[in-house]
């Protein structure tokens, strides 16, 4: 209990210097710890799956890009912000007290016990064959909006790829990066990917029966790309191949294909053949897994530039 | 025997807690950069290196004792890693600013 209160504390104490800090840079420093102790909650609440996830994600890609973005800005004329009037700040002071009470009165007005589809989830998760609630969940009773998180994906990386210059366009992605020829870069550039495939694919596996994943396990290959691209090792490629392209779209593919054989034997969308459930989840799973990982290593890569030399 | 393992976790996780609590003292107390990164590199590791060492008992299976020591291992080479990286950026700010 005790434990739990200073988790609560510290992560209010680390969010209020993240909405607060001056300088972009901090913002997103404190944002990553912030990312980190929230994965910390999850734990204390047995949600293991979302713990990796936002530790992954939450904090660590998202802390990238935050900080590629904060690079970019940096270069640019600094903004600058009039001071808000008195009935501006009256309002915004009403309106943020309003939602408060709002929020708690919501939260107050919850039925107890809370309504779960715990149970549903249970009673059915062996149809599936996989003994983790929140792959089921995931995959198969939810698998609609898995499906659409995967080609969001693939949107945000077309999206990225239309802010590239014309001269630029099937250039390779990113800044190049100068060769770090020794030192602690490169060392752990080398060092560290093979460990990391080992660890996500273990992560991907374990996923079906135990806490892990598509999203974990692609979140460490993308760092495990990317690491190299930073010490200077190795390049990305253009993003005019056609592997690369095939790549990033392969695993939404893979799943409207697994949605539709559900159509046809099944009669519902997504919905598995009894007694393969399990093979066609992991199938799906693994060259989601891929998408997702390129997806996102292209996205913190950024569009491809004319001047590629930071 | 049960006891004995008890008290071996609770010795080697409290020191543990010292090196941390100590790292943290150093990060805040220390008046440049360089001595800031020794006290939180240094610190951790052997802070983290105890706290394995008093759970490896305590692991269910051989897996387990390899992943704790594979945890450790891998904080190591990141912070071995992160380090001096952050002590070059500092030292090319102070110069450049």
């Amino acid at each position: 209990m005790i434990a739990d209160l200073l988790i609560v504390a510290a992560i209010v104490a680390l969010a209020l210097p993240v909405v607060l800090g001056r300088s972009a840079f901090t913002s997103v420093a404190l944002f990553v710890a912030y990312g980190l102790l929230l994965a910390f909650a999850w734990v204390r609440l047995d949600a293991v799956d979302v713990a990796l996830t936002e530790a992954a994600i939450g904090a660590g890609l998202s802390g990238v890009l935050l900080l590629g973005a904060a690079r970019r800005l940096a270069g640019g004329p600094p903004v600058e912000d009039a001071p808000p009037g008195k009935a501006q700040v009256a309002l915004i002071g009403v309106g943020c007290a309003g939602l408060a009470v709002a929020l708690g009165a919501a939260i107050l007005a919850l039925p107890d016990p809370a309504p779960s589809l715990a149970g549903p989830v249970m009673a059915n998760i062996a149809a599936l064959e996989v003994g983790n609630p929140v792959t089921a969940v995931l995959m198969g009773f939810r698998g609609l909006d898995t499906l659409l998180e995967a080609a969001v994906l693939v949107l945000a990386v077309v999206a990225l790829w239309a802010l590239a210059p014309d001269a630029a366009w099937g250039g390779a992605p990113g800044w190049r990066q100068p060769r770090a020829a020794d030192g602690p870069l490169a060392l752990l550039a080398r060092v560290l990917p093979p460990i990391g495939v080992v660890v996500a694919v273990h992560i991907l596996w374990v996923g079906a029966d135990a806490p892990g994943g598509k999203f974990q396990a692609a979140a460490i290959l993308t760092a495990m790309w990317l690491l190299p691209w930073m010490a200077g090792i190795a390049a990305p490629p253009p993003i005019s191949r056609a592997w690369l392209r095939i790549l990033v779209a392969a695993g939404p593919v893979a799943f409207i294909l697994a949605g539709f054989a559900g159509s046809a034997l099944q009669g519902a969308f997504l919905a598995y053949p009894q007694g393969y459930a399990k093979a066609v989840i992991i199938a799906v799973e693994v060259v989601l897994t891929a998408s997702i990982a390129v997806a996102l290593a292209l996205l913190v890569l950024g569009p491809p530039a004319e001047d590629r030399d930071a | 025997m049960t006891l004995l393992v008890d008290v071996f976790t609770v010795l080697a996780v409290a020191a543990g807690i010292v090196f941390f609590i100590a790292g943290t003292a150093g990060l805040i107390r220390f008046p440049d950069t360089s001595s800031r990164l020794h006290a939180l590199t240094k610190a951790d590791h052997l802070g983290l290196g105890l706290v394995v060492l008093g759970l490896l008992p305590r692991a269910e299976s051989l897996g387990g004792v390899l992943r704790l020591l594979a945890i450790w291992g891998l904080v190591l080479v990141s912070s071995a890693a992160a380090g001096p990286m952050l002590a070059r950026l500092a030292r090319r700010g102070a110069r450049g600013g």
